[in-house]
């Protein structure tokens, strides 16, 4: 399987005038195309830390980072990240959200702007393109958020917490249809949460991180024997819990 | 009409009645103080030589516009405050844009600023005829320097409050920080840059007027001064009166102008 992103021996830690703070030691794993991935660990842990290094926001200290192959700094390949909070910008259509990406990178064309129509179209936003953000439902505001990242065709999605701001009916609905768009998108995603019942409902692989400095404790496969994979059907199976309870324990054990 | 229920209607009335009473009360007054303004001036109760009275202002006020003199006046005051207000708008935002550009500049330069923000301005303005003589200029100057410096503290401390997670989301675009500036920090700091304007336009207005009492020779200020000194007490509180004016009019360009952002932002 080809690698959409690779990290190898990471080691990130911060700074201030009372000394420093290791966030992360030792991190190496990889992600293939279109693969989901979930990582968990214990809150403060460095899983946020980790994204940033990702996105290119931070730099590590230690060790190295490929995007489909090419070192982080030479890459050209799209990086989408969803944060904790939708951050529509309240002075902006829908659309104009949408399309901020875009206009930053200078990437606006007919083609492109067809294309911001279009997925607003499929996923159900057509009718509130010129609305204000506040119009929309905490629902449809992750839907536009993920709409902005997508239209500007990330290989790699990077996923912080994107649900943890809602509520929990919300939050199950929303998280289930992200997931869903996300594998019909075909793209490689990576989620950060604390939520262990989010993470076993929508991702292929668990990366269990430590508590800080995070190390990689263990990676467990979920593999689900269902017709039709779905975060639903998948909280309703039997491997569900069995998974659950193996996590938890592992998140919980001392080493 | 017929389908509102009689509580709502009840309720309707009220709200009405209460409206009512608000606009007659504020008239009432105004009218009651003119008349007994008037009153105990014509009457003799008040020296209607310090105290004038609203028939007076306005009779001198009907001589100033017949001779046109007060257009001069007016037009300068106006002017000037104007032209110190634009100034001080245009040079706090690059100012505070720069500080909020470089978080070392900033820090460097903080004390500085703090301690002329402080500073009573109405103290530089002797200062400012000596440098730039009695000039317009200095009229100008003396203006923009009550209201610059707590425009910048202002500008600055709302640019530096723009919510992160917007500004880390256009760094997760692949953003530069000067579109972090142009898509995040200036458009959502809109409301904080008209609120700045209101509390500037009176302040340049009050620096205007503090030059023009030291180095004019026509405008609002000068009048003020000048009919103090020779005691001619209406042209005085008419200056007085002009100027309240003149402050309400700027203000409330300003409001509509916020009125006309709100629907764009």
């Amino acid at each position: 399987m080809e690698q959409v992103l690779e990290l190898k021996n990471i080691h990130y830690a911060y700074h201030n005038l009372e000394g420093e703070t290791p966030a992360l030691s030792d991190i190496s794993f990889a992600l293939g195309t279109g693969e989901f991935v979930a990582i968990v660990g214990p809150s403060g842990c460095g899983k946020s830390t980790l994204l940033s290094l990702i996105a290119g926001l931070l730099v590590p200290e230690k060790g190295l980072i490929k995007i489909n192959g090419k070192y982080l700094r030479e890459s050209t390949t799209n990086v989408g990240y969803m944060l904790q909070h939708d951050e529509l910008f309240e002075w902006r259509t829908v659309y104009n959200n949408v399309i901020l990406g875009l206009e930053i990178q200078h990437m606006l064309t007919a083609r492109t702007r067809e294309k911001a129509h279009e997925l607003l179209d499929f996923y159900g936003l057509r009718r509130f393109e010129k609305a204000r953000p506040s119009e929309l439902s905490g629902g449809m505001r992750q839907r536009a958020a993920l709409i902005r990242t997508l239209v500007l065709d990330p290989d790699l999605l990077l996923l912080d917490e994107p649900f943890s701001a809602l509520d929990y009916q919300t939050r199950l609905t929303v998280g289930d249809d992200i997931g869903q768009i996300i594998r019909q998108e075909k793209k490689a995603a990576l989620l950060v949460t604390h939520d262990l019942s989010e993470a076993i409902s929508l991702a292929d692989r668990v990366i269990i991180l430590s508590g800080r400095p995070a190390t990689i404790r263990q990676t467990i496969p979920l593999i689900f024997d269902l017709d039709e994979d779905t975060p639903l059907a998948r909280r309703n199976s039997p491997e569900f819990k069995t998974y659950f309870n193996l996590i938890w324990k592992e998140l919980n054990t001392d080493e | 009409m017929s389908n509102l229920s009689k509580e709502q209607y009840r309720y309707l009335l009220c709200v009405k009645k209460h409206k009512r009473i608000v606009r007659v009360s504020r008239i009432l007054i105004l009218l009651s103080f003119l008349f007994i303004w008037e009153f105990t001036a014509n009457a003799g109760i008040i020296d209607s030589f310090i105290f004038s009275s609203p028939s007076k202002i306005a009779l001198c006020f009907w001589g100033m516009l017949l001779d046109k003199s007060i257009f001069l006046h007016l037009g300068i005051t106006l002017y000037e405050t104007v032209i110190s207000f634009l100034l001080v708008i245009i040079t706090s935002i690059l100012a505070a844009v720069a500080l909020w550009f470089s978080a070392r500049l900033s820090e460097i330069l903080d004390p500085y600023l703090v301690v002329l923000n402080s500073l009573p301005k109405s103290a530089l303005a002797p200062l400012l005829i000596v440098w730039l003589g009695a000039t317009r200029t200095t009229i100008i100057v003396a203006g923009m320097s009550v209201a610059i410096f707590g425009s910048i503290l202002n500008l600055y401390t709302s640019f530096t409050t723009v919510d992160p997670g917007k500004i880390k989301l256009v760094y997760t675009l692949r953003g530069t920080k000067y579109q972090a500036l142009t898509k995040v920090v200036l458009p959502s700091s809109v409301p904080a840059i008209i609120s700045n304007m209101k509390v500037n336009i009176g302040l340049c207005l009050v620096g205007v007027i503090i030059g023009e009492f030291l180095a004019a020779r026509n405008g609002l200020g000068y009048l003020i001064i000048y009919s103090s000194q020779v005691f001619k007490m209406d042209w005085l509180l008419m200056s007085i009166v002009l100027l309240c004016i003149m402050a309400t009019m700027l203000y409330s360009l300003i409001n509509l102008l916020e009125k006309w952002c709100m629907h764009r932002f």
